[in-house]
């Protein structure tokens, strides 16, 4: 094709672009928050593409090292690779709260205007930080590097610049919830929400000074990953999944709610000193071991309670709901945030058996499921009922239109991360095994264990999940862009009538 | 049909539960905080003072203790010169920064966090991979400023890309490596025979 061919292709493209953009703005099914939380999906849904390309380029290194030595290197696909991931679920749960903040109040959101321009600053920023990743990747040992460049930190790589971006924008999307619950009506979902996204943004900026000394270092920077991944992130879907179940199933509040606040006491009892169990090797007091294992040890208990909230409301409910795709994506969240955060993380947080596990793929094994388990279906959930109130509150029953698309990429990445985990399970027993218990945490053992047989099977299965993984992502994005369209029978009315029998 | 709530089924216990949860929770945590920071600020017994890598340093198995502890013994100054504390803090610092902005922690593992594409940093000074502790200091040198050319690869075929690193850069981060192999990491990792404690 000649470059002129590109430019019309391109110029095809914006167009439909921009079509599609209108189209939404003029949307009348939809209010200005949850035309607003449409402009966070979409950006999240990309993020989740990038994760997902970035994820098989670093898998292919572990096969073939060589491939895309000194272009992008495995230190920058990975860190792509999460920080893309931690976005989108941000994203993902920032559009969530912005959908339903008009239904729960009962007023408009008071400051829209603020949160429309919050929205193209943080997608800028955040266009810039993964355009120096990929193009300036690093700096030279200096204060300028960690400002400008990347920070070096896992997770938290984003140059101080950004980290200053996110808190304003944050305290915009705070302000924003706080000051129209404040307008409207205050309820339990509201003010656990609230609070919630106090310490979410309070906790950030532990991450966001530099020290000499490691040990204080990894110190705070577990306070921001520990303590949002396993404390104010799962609180927070607490809310949306006490929301979405009163949508899809008419679950009573009353019932929902007092669920939320058992699963907050349950999720804080535990998670916020069962940050202990990252304090056992990072030079910190040995109290840590006793105190870090004990809590951690109990971070399952309240997801087996949402496990159970979720699935008996929903066979309270005969599982009669309005919204198909929505459902099977919450249970998929109940056993994916149970198995995944709960069991994966158990099985390897007591510091007798995380001595041996402790830096091995046990790790990655864990992060693939609870990552996806917890979070990525939640927002997968909330997506699906997005699009159905943008289609014109449509039916999302049996008998779909292409309902097999759906149901393929359910299917495809919930199979494809499990495949993956269990690759990955399999990598970190060989290395705890291996490279640990015989020979001794050295480089050569750490290579004996890398080279292993064992090790490249895991690795190799993994990619195989992982394209998987990638298919089903695909498909995920195509019918989230075209489910519902054509289809002209309303939704069904969920409620008492509904249940009654 | 009236329904009961008892109350410890009821809306507000929970709430008021989810609150004292919390909020004690948070308490214990920072009153936690202060008594580790006190524990882990360098220079005490835990984190060493930065000016420890004037010293000779090797990781042994504790009869006591039933696990392996950093282990200080007599001068050693790195690259022969011996450093004040001021000196020393300044060359940790250059080389934990370089550190973060080579972003070394996404392939390799520091203190056991970060990625696993790479062999983990907390012992990296103590490694046998070196040989011998005599020519240590000028291999790990001449490994950072030209990774490709001096790969160690183990049979992986996984080389670390050269990342621009300066000789100023390379010995900082050997001073940073070295001071954290002090730090007393509660016997992580186990099982590890320093280099030079072959026997």
């Amino acid at each position: 094709m000649t470059l002129q061919a590109y430019q019309e292709k391109a110029a095809v493209c914006v167009a439909g672009c921009k079509q599609r953009y209108a189209a939404l703005q003029a949307n009348p099914y939809l209010s200005g928050g949850q035309k607003l939380a449409v402009h966070y999906f979409t950006v999240a849904m990309v993020l989740f593409m990038a994760q997902l390309l970035f994820g098989l380029l670093a898998g292919l290194q572990f096969i073939f090292p060589s491939f895309l030595y000194e272009i992008l290197d495995f230190n920058v696909n990975r860190m792509v690779h999460i920080n893309a991931m931690v976005v989108w679920m941000l994203y993902g749960f920032i559009g969530s709260v912005y959908w339903f903040l008009e239904e729960e109040s009962g007023v408009p959101i008071v400051g829209l205007k603020w949160g429309q321009l919050a929205f193209w600053v943080l997608t800028g920023a955040v266009s810039i930080v993964v355009l120096v990743y990929l193009l300036i990747q690093i700096g030279s040992g200096d204060d300028t590097s960690l400002w400008l460049i990347n920070e070096g930190r896992e997770y938290i790589e984003a140059p101080r610049w950004a980290d200053i971006g996110i808190v304003v924008v944050i305290l915009i999307f705070f302000y924003n919830v706080a000051a129209t619950f404040s307008a409207g009506k205050w309820s339990g979902i509201a003010g656990v929400l609230t609070l919630d996204l106090v310490a979410l943004a309070g906790l950030y900026t532990a991450g966001m000074f530099y020290v000499t000394n490691i040990s204080i270092d990894q110190y705070w920077w577990w306070w921001v990953i520990h303590l949002w991944v396993e404390a104010t992130w799962e609180v927070l879907v607490g809310c949306i999944m006490a929301w979405s179940l009163m949508k899809l199933l008419g679950v009573r509040r009353q019932v929902v709610q007092t669920w939320l606040y058992i699963e907050v006491a349950l999720m804080f009892g535990s998670g916020i000193l069962g940050l202990g169990h990252h304090y056992f090797w990072i030079g910190t007091p040995e109290y840590w071991f006793t105190i870090g294992g004990f809590f951690s040890a109990l971070e399952p208990i309240p997801l087996v309670a949402m496990v159970v909230h979720s699935i008996y409301d929903s066979g309270v409910h005969r599982f009669k709901n309005s919204n198909h795709p929505a459902l099977a994506w919450v249970i998929a969240h109940a056993f994916g945030n149970f198995l995944g955060a709960g069991v994966w993380g158990f099985m390897h947080t007591l510091p007798q058996i995380n001595l041996y596990t402790h830096g091995t793929q046990w790790s990655a094994s864990h992060g693939h499921l609870a990552f996806f388990g917890a979070y990525a279906t939640i927002n997968i959930a909330f997506f699906y009922l997005a699009v159905q109130q943008a289609r014109g509150n449509v039916w999302m029953g049996s008998e779909l239109i292409n309902g097999w698309r759906w149901k393929t990429a359910a299917i495809l990445l919930n199979l494809g991360v499990l495949g993956m985990t269990v690759a990955l399970l399999i990598a970190g027993y060989e290395q705890s095994f291996i490279e640990r218990a015989v020979e001794g945490s050295t480089w050569a053992g750490y290579f004996a264990a890398q080279n292993h047989p064992w090790f490249m099977q895991a690795m190799i299965w993994r990619m195989v999940f992982g394209l998987m993984t990638a298919v089903g992502g695909g498909l995920l994005f195509w019918d989230l862009l075209e489910i519902g369209k054509g289809e002209d029978r309303p939704a069904a009315v969920i409620g008492d009538a509904a249940t009654a029998e | 049909m009236t329904e009961q709530v008892p109350r410890w089924a009821s809306e507000t216990f929970w709430k008021k539960t989810a609150i004292w949860v919390t909020g004690g929770s948070f308490v214990l945590l920072v009153i936690l905080t202060f008594d580790s920071m006190s524990q882990i600020t360098a220079g005490g017994s835990r984190v060493q003072a930065y000016s420890v890598i004037n010293k000779d340093v090797s990781y042994r198995f504790d009869k006591a203790k039933q696990r392996y502890q950093p282990v200080i013994g007599g001068d050693a100054p790195l690259f022969g010169k011996l450093l004040s504390e001021e000196e020393a803090e300044k060359l940790v610092d250059h080389g934990k920064k370089t550190v973060q902005a080579k972003n070394c922690m996404n392939c390799h593992t520091i203190l056991g966090n970060g990625a696993y594409y790479a062999p983990d940093l907390t012992k990296a000074w103590l490694d046998q991979g070196w040989g011998a502790k005599a020519s240590r200091e000028e291999l790990m040198i001449n490994f950072l400023l030209d990774p490709e050319k001096n790969a160690r690869t183990f049979g992986s075929n996984r080389k670390m890309p050269n990342l621009d690193i300066t000789k100023p850069e390379a010995e900082a981060i050997v001073a940073f490596l070295k001071w954290m192999s002090t730090i007393d990491t509660n016997g992580f990792p186990h099982n590890f025979t320093a280099i030079g404690e072959e026997d």
